[in-house]
C-alpha cells in the first residue's frame, strides 16, 4: 500500500467536508460536513503515523493525536448543538444564512 | 505477503469508494437523517481504515464515540430543531454558492493533491507492527500526559459550557 | 597791543558762526532775551573787531610795510613826489602766503600815477582741495573795501539786531529769526573776506539762503512764503550766469601766473596783463553780471525785491537795503580790472553794465510812483540806488560807486527801520493811505525820516548829495566821456527819486492822521538805531569831501580819505577821477528840490492834475503799466515758466499714471491672476484634491469593503477557505 492512497482519501474527504461547509444551509448540515473534515485528517495523522514509526511499536505519536481529535471533535460537537438549539430557541429556524447580524 | 497486501489494497479501495460516496450523499442530500445515516456510513468507512493501518484502539475509539455518541447526538439535534416533520425546505444554499463552494473544494483538492503526489509519491509503508492497546495507553499518560490533561479539562468545559448555553432559566 | 588782525580777518565770520551755532542750539532753552543778547553781543564784538581791521588798514596804507630785500622789488623812482613804488609781500602770518609778485604788475600798468603807493591787499590761504595736479587755496583777502564791507555790515546788523528785540517782540520764531539774522551776518562777512571766486559764490549762496529764510520768516501767510520762493528762485536764475561768469574768467585767466586759481588777485592781474584776452573776459563778465542783475536788483531781474518786503522790516532794512543786494555790487568792485578790459569800461564806447544801471535807475524810480505800501516804495527806491551803483562802476568812477554803497546802506537802513516804527506805532500797516499826520505822534522818527530823506534825495550836506554827486560828475566826465547817456538818466533819476520820496513823507507824516490805531512813538530800542543813523547820514558824506568845492581847498589829509583808503592801488586799472563838478551839483541839488517841491504842491496843496489817469486814456494806460510793474511778473510767471511748466508737468503726468502706474498696476494684477492660478489649481486641485481625496477614498473603500461584512458565516468560511487555497497554491507552487 502507498501512503498516498490513505492522503488522498484524507484530502478527497476534506475537500468534500469543505464544500458542506460552504454549501449547506442547515446549522446540523455544516457541523456533519466538519466531522468528515476532522476525520479526513485523522486519517491523514495515523497514514503519516504508521509511515514514519512503522517498525517501532513504542512509538505511536499519530495515533495518540488521533485520538485526541476525536475527543476534540466531540466536545466541539456538542458546544456547537447547543448553539445550535440555542439559535432555534430564539429565532425558530436554523437557517444560517439568516444569522447577519453581525452584518455591516 | 503479497496476498494480504493485494487484498488490503482491495479492502482499501473498496471502503475509499464507499465512503467518498457516503461523504458526497451527506453533503447532498436533502434529507437531514439521512444525511446523518450517510454520516455512519463513512465514519465506519474510516474505523475500517484504521484498522488497514493497523491502529485498531483509534478504530475501536471512533466506532464509540463518533458513530455511538456523536451521531446520536446529531439525530437528537435534528429532532429538536425541526419544527414538524417532513423535509425542511432548502437545505442547501442558493446556487452561486454552492458554485463557489465547489470551485473552492476542486481547488483545494487540485492543490492538496498536487501537494501530496509530488510529496509522497512511491512512498510505501513499511512493514506495520499490530499496536497493542497498552502501548497507547503507555504513550498517552507519558509522553502525551499534558495533552491528555488539557484535553480533559476541554471537555470538562465544553460540558459545562453546554449545559450552561442551553439553561433556560 | 592790538595783533595784527588782517590776516586773522576770517576770526569775524567765524565768531558769527559761533554765535548762530549757540543760538540754533540753545536759543529755545535760554530764553528770548539770552537769544537777542547772545547775538547783539557777538555782532557788537565782529563791529569793534571790523573797526580794529579798518583802523589797522588805515595804519598800513599810511606806512605800507617795507618787503625785506627781496629780489622781486621792483623800485622806480617817479616823478614829483619821489615816492618808490613798492612792491610787498604778504605781512607775517600763519600759514602759506600768496605771494603778490607785483613786479610784473608795475610794468604792466602804465601811467599808475606819481602818488600812488601800491599797497597790497593782505592775502592769507589755506589749501582746500586738490584736482589732478592743481591745488586750489581758499582763504582771505582783506583791503580798503573789505574793510569797509566788514564796518558797514556790521554796524547794520548792529543796529538791526537792536532794533528787532523790540519789532519781534512776541513773534512765535525769535529764535529762529536770530539765529539766521546771526547766520546772515556771518555769510555776508564770508562773502566780503574771499580770496577767490569760489568762496565768493559760497557766501553768495548762503546769503541768498539766510534771504529766503528771513523773508519767509511769517511763512503761515502764502504770500510771505511766495515771495521768498520768488527771491530765492529769481536769484537762482542769475546765480547761473555767476558760475557760468566763474567757471569763464578761470580758465581765461588760467595760463597766467604759477597756476590756475580762482583768486581774485590772481583774476585781476591777469586782466591787467597785455595779454589778457578781452573777448573771454567780456563773456566772462557778462555771465558775471547775469548774476548781479538778479541779486542787486537790476533790469530785468529786479522783480523779487519788492516782493521780498513780506519780510520783517529790520530785514528788508538789512538784507534788501544794505547788505545783501550790494553783494553784486560789491562782486563788481571787486573784480573791476576783469570789467574794465572785458567790458572795455576804459574806451569811449557805451556798454551793458552801465547802461543796465542805467536803466535800472529810471524803471526803479518809475515804479516807486503808484505803491501805497510804504516798504514798497523805499523798495524800489532801493532798486532805483543800486542802479546807480552798478551805473557808476559801469563808467568807471570806482569810488563813487563804492562810496554811495557806503552811505546808501547808511540812509536806506534809517528810511527802512524808520518805516518799520511808523508801523509798529500806527497799527501794523504799511499802507501809507492809512497812515497821516504821524509828524505829532512819532517826533524821533519823524525826524530821523525827514534827514535820511533827504540823504536819499542829495539835498547838501547830507550824505547823499555827495555820493550821488560822484557818480554824475563821474558820468559826465567819463573815462574819455563816453557816457553822456547815463549822465542824463542820472539827474532824470534824481528828480523822480525826490518826487517820490516826498510823496511818501507827505503821506505818511502831514496830513490828518486817516488809519484806524492810535499812532506813538517806539521805544528807544527802536528808536536809537534810527539816531544813530541819522547821526551817521549827516557826516559820513564828509568822509569823501573832494580836493576842491567850489573854490574850497581843504588839506590834503582830509579830503577824499575814502577814496584814499579803500580804492585798492594794487592790481587796478588806471581809473580817471572825476573832479567836482561844480554845475552837476548844483543841477543836481536843484532837480532835488524841484521834487520835493512837486511832491509838496501834489500832496500838501492838492495842486496839479487830480484824476487824471481816470480821465486820460494814455495816462490810465501809463499808469496801469507802471502799476503791474511792466508785466513782467506776468511774463516770468505765466509765458516763461508757464510754458515749459504745462508740457513738462503732462509729460511727467502722463509718465506717472502710464507707465509708473502702469509698472504698479500691472505687477498687482499680473499678481492677483498668478495668485488666482495658484488658487484654484494648487490649493483647491492639488491639496484639497489630496485631502478629500484621501477621505474620500477612506470612505469609499470602506464602502466598497463593507459589503464583505454580511455576517454570514459561510461568506467568511469561504473566504478563508479560498484564502487558505491560494495560499497554499502559492506555498506548493511557486515557493518551492
Amino acid at each position: 500500500m502507498y501512503v498516498n492512497q490513505f492522503l488522498f482519501l484524507g484530502a478527497i474527504l476534506f475537500c468534500i467536508g469543505v464544500y458542506g461547509v460552504l454549501a449547506r444551509r442547515n446549522g446540523v448540515m455544516i457541523l456533519m460536513s466538519v466531522e468528515i473534515m476532522l476525520n479526513a485528517v485523522n486519517i491523514n495523522l495515523v497514514a503519516f503515523g504508521a509511515m514514519w514509526h512503522a517498525g517501532d511499536i513504542a512509538n505511536m505519536s499519530g495515533q495518540v493525536f488521533a485520538l485526541f481529535v476525536i475527543a476534540i471533535a466531540a466536545a466541539e460537537v456538542s458546544v456547537g448543538l447547543a448553539i445550535v438549539l440555542m439559535i432555534y430557541r430564539n429565532r425558530q429556524s436554523i437557517d444560517v444564512s439568516e444569522l447577519d447580524l453581525m452584518k455591516g | 505477503m503479497l496476498a494480504l497486501l493485494v487484498a488490503q489494497n482491495i479492502a482499501f479501495y473498496v471502503i475509499a469508494a464507499l465512503m467518498v460516496f457516503g461523504a458526497i450523499r451527506v453533503v447532498t442530500c436533502t434529507n437531514l437523517v439521512h444525511a446523518a445515516l450517510w454520516l455512519v456510513l463513512v465514519l465506519s468507512g474510516m474505523a475500517a481504515q484504521y484498522i488497514l493501518l493497523a491502529a485498531e484502539f483509534v478504530a475501536v475509539t471512533q466506532v464509540l464515540v463518533y458513530i455511538g455518541a456523536i451521531v446520536v447526538l446529531f439525530l437528537f439535534g435534528i429532532m429538536l430543531t425541526r419544527a414538524g416533520t417532513g423535509l425542511d425546505g432548502g437545505l442547501d444554499n442558493p446556487r452561486p454558492a454552492k458554485i463557489t463552494a465547489g470551485v473552492i473544494g476542486v481547488g483545494l483538492l487540485g492543490v492538496l493533491g498536487y501537494a501530496l503526489w509530488d510529496g509522497w509519491k512511491d512512498q510505501e509503508f513499511g512493514p506495520i507492527a499490530v499496536q497493542r492497546t497498552a502501548q497507547v495507553s503507555d504513550s498517552i499518560f507519558s509522553t502525551f500526559l499534558i495533552p491528555f490533561w488539557v484535553i480533559s479539562v476541554l471537555l470538562l468545559v465544553a460540558l459545562i459550557g453546554a449545559i450552561v448555553l442551553v439553561r433556560r432559566d | 597791543m592790538i595783533p595784527y588782525l588782517l590776516d586773522k580777518v576770517w576770526v569775524i565770520p567765524a565768531l558769527m558762526v559761533v554765535s548762530f551755532a549757540t543760538i540754533l542750539f540753545f536759543g529755545k532753552r535760554l530764553g528770548t532775551r539770552a537769544t537777542s543778547g547772545i547775538g547783539i553781543t557777538f555782532v557788537a564784538i565782529c563791529f569793534l573787531l571790523s573797526l580794529v581791521v579798518a583802523g589797522q588798514w588805515v595804519d598800513r596804507v599810511n606806512h605800507p610795510p617795507e618787503v625785506p630785500g627781496e629780489a622781486t622789488t621792483e623800485v622806480q623812482p617817479t616823478g614829483a613826489e619821489g615816492e618808490a613804488m613798492v612792491a610787498v609781500t604778504a605781512a607775517p602770518g600763519p600759514g602759506s602766503g600768496e605771494t603778490a609778485s607785483a613786479g610784473t604788475e608795475q610794468a604792466a600798468s602804465p601811467a599808475q600815477g606819481a602818488e600812488s603807493e601800491s599797497v597790497a591787499p593782505v592775502v592769507t590761504s589755506v589749501p582746500w582741495f586738490t584736482w589732478g595736479s592743481i591745488e586750489f587755496d581758499a582763504g582771505t583777502l582783506v583791503d580798503g573795501l573789505t574793510a569797509m564791507m566788514l564796518v558797514t555790515v556790521t554796524l547794520i546788523s548792529l543796529l538791526v539786531h537792536i532794533y528787532s528785540t523790540e519789532y519781534l517782540r512776541g513773534d512765535v520764531r525769535y529764535t529762529h529769526y536770530y539765529a539766521f539774522l546771526s547766520l546772515f551776518t556771518a555769510s555776508m562777512l564770508f562773502y566780503v573776506v574771499s580770496s577767490n571766486t569760489l568762496q565768493m559764490l559760497v557766501g553768495w549762496e548762503l546769503v541768498g539762503l539766510c534771504s529766503f529764510a528771513l523773508i519767509g520768516h511769517w511763512w503761515e501767510e502764502k504770500k510771505n512764503s511766495d515771495a521768498a520762493l520768488k527771491a530765492f528762485l529769481t536769484n537762482r536764475v542769475g546765480d547761473v550766469g555767476l558760475i557760468l561768469g566763474v567757471i569763464i574768467t578761470f580758465f581765461a585767466a588760467s595760463g597766467f601766473g604759477e597756476r590756475p586759481s580762482f583768486g581774485i588777485l590772481h583774476l585781476n592781474e591777469y586782466a591787467l596783463s597785455p595779454g589778457a584776452n578781452t573777448t573771454l573776459l567780456l563773456v566772462g563778465c557778462l555771465c558775471l553780471f547775469a548774476g548781479v542783475t538778479s541779486k542787486s536788483g537790476q533790469f530785468p531781474l529786479h522783480t523779487w525785491l519788492p516782493d521780498a518786503m513780506a519780510g520783517p522790516t529790520p530785514v528788508s532794512a538789512l538784507i534788501h537795503a544794505a547788505t545783501m543786494v550790494v553783494a553784486g555790487v560789491y562782486l563788481i568792485a571787486r573784480l573791476f580790472p576783469a570789467f574794465w578790459t572785458g567790458l572795455a569800461i576804459g574806451s569811449s564806447s557805451m556798454h551793458y553794465v552801465a547802461l543796465i544801471g542805467g536803466v535800472t535807475t529810471i524803471i526803479g524810480g518809475a515804479l516807486a510812483f503808484v505803491q501805497f505800501d510804504i516798504k514798497k516804495v523805499l523798495a524800489y527806491s532801493t532798486i532805483s540806488q543800486l542802479g546807480y551803483m552798478v551805473m557808476a562802476l559801469g563808467v568807471g568812477a570806482w569810488t563813487a560807486g563804492v562810496f554811495h554803497l557806503f552811505t546808501h546802506a547808511i540812509f536806506k537802513a534809517c528810511l527802512f527801520l524808520g518805516a518799520g516804527s511808523v508801523s509798529h506805532a500806527a497799527h501794523h500797516t504799511f499802507d501809507m493811505r492809512q497812515m497821516g499826520g504821524l509828524r505829532k505822534y512819532m517826533k524821533t522818527t519823524h525826524a530821523t525820516f525827514v534827514i535820511a530823506t533827504l540823504a536819499l534825495v542829495g539835498i547838501f550836506p547830507f550824505a547823499g548829495f555827495w555820493s550821488k554827486d560822484e557818480i554824475l560828475a563821474g558820468a559826465n566826465a567819463g573815462q574819455e566821456s563816453a557816457y553822456t547817456l547815463m549822465l542824463i538818466m542820472g539827474l532824470i533819476t534824481a528828480f523822480m527819486t525826490a518826487a517820490y520820496m516826498g510823496r511818501a513823507y507827505w503821506m505818511t507824516f502831514r496830513g490828518e492822521y486817516r488809519g484806524h490805531g492810535t499812532p506813538h512813538e517806539s521805544p528807544r530800542v527802536m528808536t536809537g538805531p534810527l539816531v544813530v543813523l541819522a547821526a551817521l547820514a549827516c557826516v559820513i558824506g564828509f568822509l569823501n569831501f573832494p580836493k576842491s568845492f567850489f573854490g574850497l581847498k581843504l588839506p590834503e589829509s582830509a579830503t577824499i580819505r575814502f577814496e584814499h583808503y579803500v580804492e585798492p592801488t594794487f592790481a587796478f586799472p588806471p581809473i580817471s577821477h572825476a573832479s567836482f563838478t561844480p554845475w552837476i551839483a548844483v543841477l543836481s541839488t536843484i532837480l532835488g528840490i524841484a521834487g520835493l517841491f512837486v511832491a509838496y504842491a501834489y500832496y500838501a496843496r492838492n495842486l496839479g492834475p487830480r484824476g487824471l489817469t481816470s480821465r486820460n486814456r494814455l495816462a490810465h494806460g501809463g499808469y496801469t503799466f507802471l502799476e503791474n510793474k511792466y508785466y513782467l511778473d506776468h511774463l516770468y510767471t505765466d509765458v516763461i515758466a508757464g510754458s515749459v511748466k504745462g508740457p513738462l508737468a503732462r509729460g511727467s503726468d502722463w509718465f506717472n499714471q502710464h507707465v509708473l502706474d502702469g509698472i504698479v498696476n500691472g505687477t498687482a494684477s499680473m499678481f492677483r491672476r498668478l495668485s488666482g492660478v495658484v488658487y484654484r489649481g494648487i490649493d483647491q486641485f492639488v491639496i484639497d484634491g489630496l485631502v478629500d481625496g484621501s477621505g474620500t477614498v477612506s470612505q469609499d473603500s470602506g464602502q466598497f469593503l463593507r459589503r464583505f461584512q454580511t455576517g454570514r458565516v459561510q461568506q467568511y468560511g469561504a473566504l478563508l477557505f479560498a484564502g487558505a487555497t491560494v495560499l497554499a497554491g502559492v506555498f506548493v507552487f511557486v515557493l518551492r
